[in-house]
């Protein structure tokens, strides 16, 4: 038995196919206890901490962090006897043999089987999580996503062969990709045209069809990827098949291309980078992308003379009630804006379309955008109006060194009503922003800098900045909107006004 | 109805739900959660030097199998496994106040029972690595198999105590038997878990119900399956509920063992709400830092059962160090042990799944154990 051990990913849920590894606690030479936590893995259901199976020295690491890691791959190698001298080399080529693939007692036809010509698995495409693919069906490299429960092992799982002799049952053959076409087809779909049709395969994710149409296309050889869908969301019905099979045949011959201009050869393989759409990116896209197309937003700026604030700041942070935390313009900009809530409160709502009301809150939970090692999320601090300034100071402290720790959970960006985004920090001095779905309105903070600015008709050197504010106008006027914005600029131009308002 | 020792609580429709972490001045408890030991006009109760040492004994040992067992899961041991984690003291204050005739029906998470019942904990394994259906005996235990079908286990429950009642076996306040029924404030939103209440009260039969509320079930907090503390459901059943802390061992244990004298003597069914908090996921397929506040977490950790126990037999001057490393030591074998015995589990054979499932086989099964044994038999390096 060799002192070398590999731990392979385990299924961490109940069937799941595949696992991120998020970040490893361990590095190669460490010592390791049993049960120590070793790697934090995310799957489709958690993200969880994986205690060592072995005791020993770190030998090997398989897999970075950041990589997809199928389920049944080795990740992590430990040497469990790192006290008996250095390791025969021999020994350790062979410990990587001696871990054969555990076979599978299963077994089934080739997949390609149970795949519909629209859903071919496209080998080299790598990405398909659960949501690339509906519930059951089989995503574009070949995994079946799962919900819930036991979902069917990967594919690529090695299993023992059956014999051909004998007295064993015999499983049915497997059932071609794509039926023999019958005669009267015979002439449209040629070879070419089988190939063409799994490579412009390769590229969709689903069709849909209902199963006797998916029937019927089998039928007439046609890949239901090249067929424009014209009923419900798309879905290609038996007309739309039946158009197509009685289309001539010349309409699906490729045509091949002369280019017009000789273009250098490039390998994309080394000069592009594929990476995948998925985890915060995944979800910022789609917040984006509901919030841009379905509240229209109106963006309003303001430029500013911030100097007393800035002198607020200083003053401020020489208070005892402000020793250990930091008085930042963002805070005393979040502070503005919370007074500015308070006096425009229906600002600080929700668009429930379905409800088809507006829902006015009297709380904010104000959020902040921050850039985070795992991309943009927006945590928010709950009750921020119940706050006092120093209080404000401690929360906002908090919330981002668990952001930059990727210690943000999800409840803590669940159920925000109004967000800043701070990209002055940038150097940058304004933009448009998006607004966080089920709120408002965003601001956004640009840069403060010394600019020349008119006093009293002379031109002196003050600390300058400009705000941006974005809103949905669906519920929020101009008037309102620009109320709003004002009020902060008020504050900040003057922070003796916010005594007035307290 | 009569009114028993445990007071009918008085249900207004006011009376709010507690949140989480405050469980409201109705809770019954003994041990405080900083080791503090407080007296109850109803459950006060007398016990040794050793029983307080067994006390927390189980508690570690409880706590450390469940730990060591998803330790087993997170690499690839188990294919599931249900945590307990911050119930211990819900579970071993119910499961040691049992008696030998006392029959268990567990859900999927007894673990601490299954403990005090003397089942293996080699034998729960068994079950979450999916080598056998559970391979405990029920009878010799008195502790029934895991329920998976959440909530059935209390019609399987109450239906047995409705048999006792037809033995004759209720009466004595020493050999008369009592069942118990575990299930959670998730379940107490199930049919079944209704349907039993209804059977239990009109048949006045000898069952405790005990739910472990742990605030969630799974993802849903309790606020969302109650609209009144749910001991309170009793009442409008026709029998006594009771709410105790369950993060408190001798609070527990002395409520249930009044409970289930009540039911042995033929007092009929009582609800007990074990308020407790479940510390980590659901199962290991969960992630509860979706849906639920570290903060809470956190407070709930002030209160953890194994801690207020320990600092009991420290204030007291119970024990002294070398108690708490001579049980460390036991957990730490426990732990070893059962380790080693999980993954010498042999695989079990194909053909026996065909064996348990009636008490006599069957044609058909017999048929189809035959095909797929020649089936089997088809691969190659395969006995024939």
């Amino acid at each position: 038995m060799s002192r070398l051990k590999q731990f392979k990913l385990p299924d961490l849920g109940e069937g799941l196919t595949e696992g991120e590894i998020l970040q490893w606690m361990v590095k190669l030479g460490d010592e390791v206890k049993l049960n120590q936590p070793i790697v934090e893995v995310e799957t489709a259901k958690a993200a969880v901490e994986v205690p060592s199976p072995y005791a020993g020295v770190v030998h090997e690491i398989h897999h970075a962090a950041g990589e997809t890691v199928d389920v049944g791959s080795p990740i992590i190698t430990f040497d469990t006897e790192p006290g008996a001298g250095p390791l025969d080399p021999v020994a350790t080529a062979s410990a990587v043999s001696e871990h054969p693939e555990i076979g599978d007692m299963v077994p089934r036809p080739p997949a390609e089987g149970f795949v519909e010509p629209g859903l071919h698995a496209a080998a080299t495409s790598d990405e398909s999580g659960p949501l690339g693919a509906l519930i059951g069906e089989v995503g574009p490299s070949g995994r079946t996503a799962t919900l819930v429960g036991y979902g069917p092992k990967s594919v690529t799982a090695k299993r023992r062969a059956r014999t051909d002799s004998g007295h064993a049952t015999p499983a049915k053959p497997p059932v071609p990709a794509v039926a023999p076409p019958p005669p009267a087809t015979a002439a449209r779909v040629s070879a070419a045209a089988v190939g063409q049709s799994a490579a412009a395969s390769a590229g969709a994710l689903t069709v849909l069809a209902k199963p006797p149409v998916r029937k019927l296309a089998k039928d007439l050889g046609i890949d239901l990827t090249t067929v424009v869908g014209t009923g419900p969301n798309g879905s290609i019905t038996r007309s739309d098949v039946e158009g197509v099979a009685s289309q001539p045949a010349a309409s699906s011959e490729p045509v091949p291309s002369a280019p017009l201009r000789s273009v250098p050869d490039y390998d994309p393989a080394t000069r592009e980078q594929r990476i995948p759409i998925k985890g915060v990116r995944k979800m910022t896209a789609a917040a984006m992308v509901g919030s841009a197309f379905t509240a229209p937003h109106v963006t309003e700026f303001i430029t500013l003379d911030m100097t007393p604030t800035m002198e607020l700041r200083t003053k401020l942070q020489g208070l005892p009630e402000f020793a250990g935390v930091k008085v930042t313009p963002l805070l005393l900009v979040a502070k503005a804006l919370l007074l500015a809530v308070r006096r425009n409160p229906e600002i600080n709502a929700t668009w429930d379309e379905a409800a088809q009301e507006i829902v006015v809150k009297s709380y904010v939970n104000l959020g902040i955008a921050a850039a985070t090692p795992r991309g943009l999320i927006v945590p928010n601090i709950k009750d921020a109006e119940q706050l006092t300034l120093p209080e404000l100071a401690a929360a906002l402290q908090q919330l981002t060194a668990t952001a930059r720790d990727g210690r943000t959970q999800p409840a803590d960006m669940a159920r925000g009503t109004i967000t800043i985004t701070n990209v002055g920090t940038f150097g940058v001095d304004n933009g448009t922003p998006i607004i966080n779905p089920g709120e408002s309105a965003i601001l956004c903070f640009g840069a403060v800098r010394p600019t020349p600015w008119v006093v009293d008709g002379q031109i002196v050197v003050r600390q300058v900045t400009q705000l941006a504010l974005s809103f949905d106008h669906r519920n929020v006027d101009g008037q309102l909107g620009s109320q709003f914005l004002s009020d902060i600029a008020r504050v900040l131009s003057d922070p003796a006004t916010a005594l007035a308002w307290s | 109805m009569s009114v028993k020792g445990s007071p009918l609580a008085p249900a207004t429709e006011t009376t709010p739900v507690a949140t989480s972490s405050s469980a409201g001045p109705e809770l019954v408890q003994l041990l405080t959660p900083e080791g503090e030991r407080v007296s109850h006009p109803d459950y006060d109760i007398d016990l040794s030097d050793e029983d307080y040492r067994g006390f927390y004994r189980d508690l570690v040992l409880v706590r450390r199998i469940d730990v060591e067992a998803t330790a087993l899961q997170r690499q690839g041991e188990l294919g599931i496994w249900a945590a307990l984690l911050g119930q211990e003291a819900a579970q071993v204050g119910s499961g040691r106040a049992l008696r030998p005739q006392d029959f268990a029906f567990p859900t999927y998470r007894e673990h601490g029972v299954a403990w005090c019942r003397g089942v293996d904990p080699l034998r729960l394994l068994g079950l979450f690595r999916g080598v056998d259906n559970g391979g405990w005996d029920p009878q010799a235990t008195r502790f029934q198999l895991y329920t998976i079908v959440i909530g059935s286990q209390t019609l399987h429950a109450t239906g047995y105590a409705m048999g006792i009642t037809k033995d004759g076996a209720v009466g004595d306040a020493e050999t008369g038997e009592a069942t118990i029924a575990y299930f959670g404030d998730g379940a107490s939103s199930q049919g079944d878990v209704n349907e039993a209440f209804v059977w239990a009260s009109v048949y006045n039969a000898p069952i405790v119900f005990f739910c472990q509320n742990n605030q969630w079930g799974i993802s849903t907090p309790t606020a969302n399956q109650t609209r009144i503390p749910l001991y309170q459901r009793a009442r409008g059943f026709g029998f006594p509920g009771v709410r105790v802390d369950g993060n408190d061992v001798l609070a527990t244990y002395a409520v249930t063992r009044k409970a289930l004298d009540d039911a042995r003597t033929g007092q009929g069914p009582t609800l007990v709400e074990a308020f407790t908090y479940r510390m980590g996921a659901h199962t290991t397929s969960d992630d509860p830092t979706r849906y639920r506040l570290a903060t809470e977490l956190e407070a709930w950790k002030l209160k953890d059962p194994l801690e207020r126990m320990k600092a009991f037999l420290y204030k007291q001057q119970i024990v002294g160090a070398a108690f708490f490393e001579g049980v460390e030591h036991d957990a730490d074998e426990l732990a070893a042990r059962i380790r080693k015995g999980c993954l010498e589990m042999p695989d079990p054979d194909p053909l026996s799944m065909f064996d348990s499932v009636y008490a006599e086989q069957t044609p058909l099964l017999g048929q189809q154990r035959e095909s797929f044994g020649t089936y089997l038999s088809g691969f190659e390096g395969a006995h024939a």
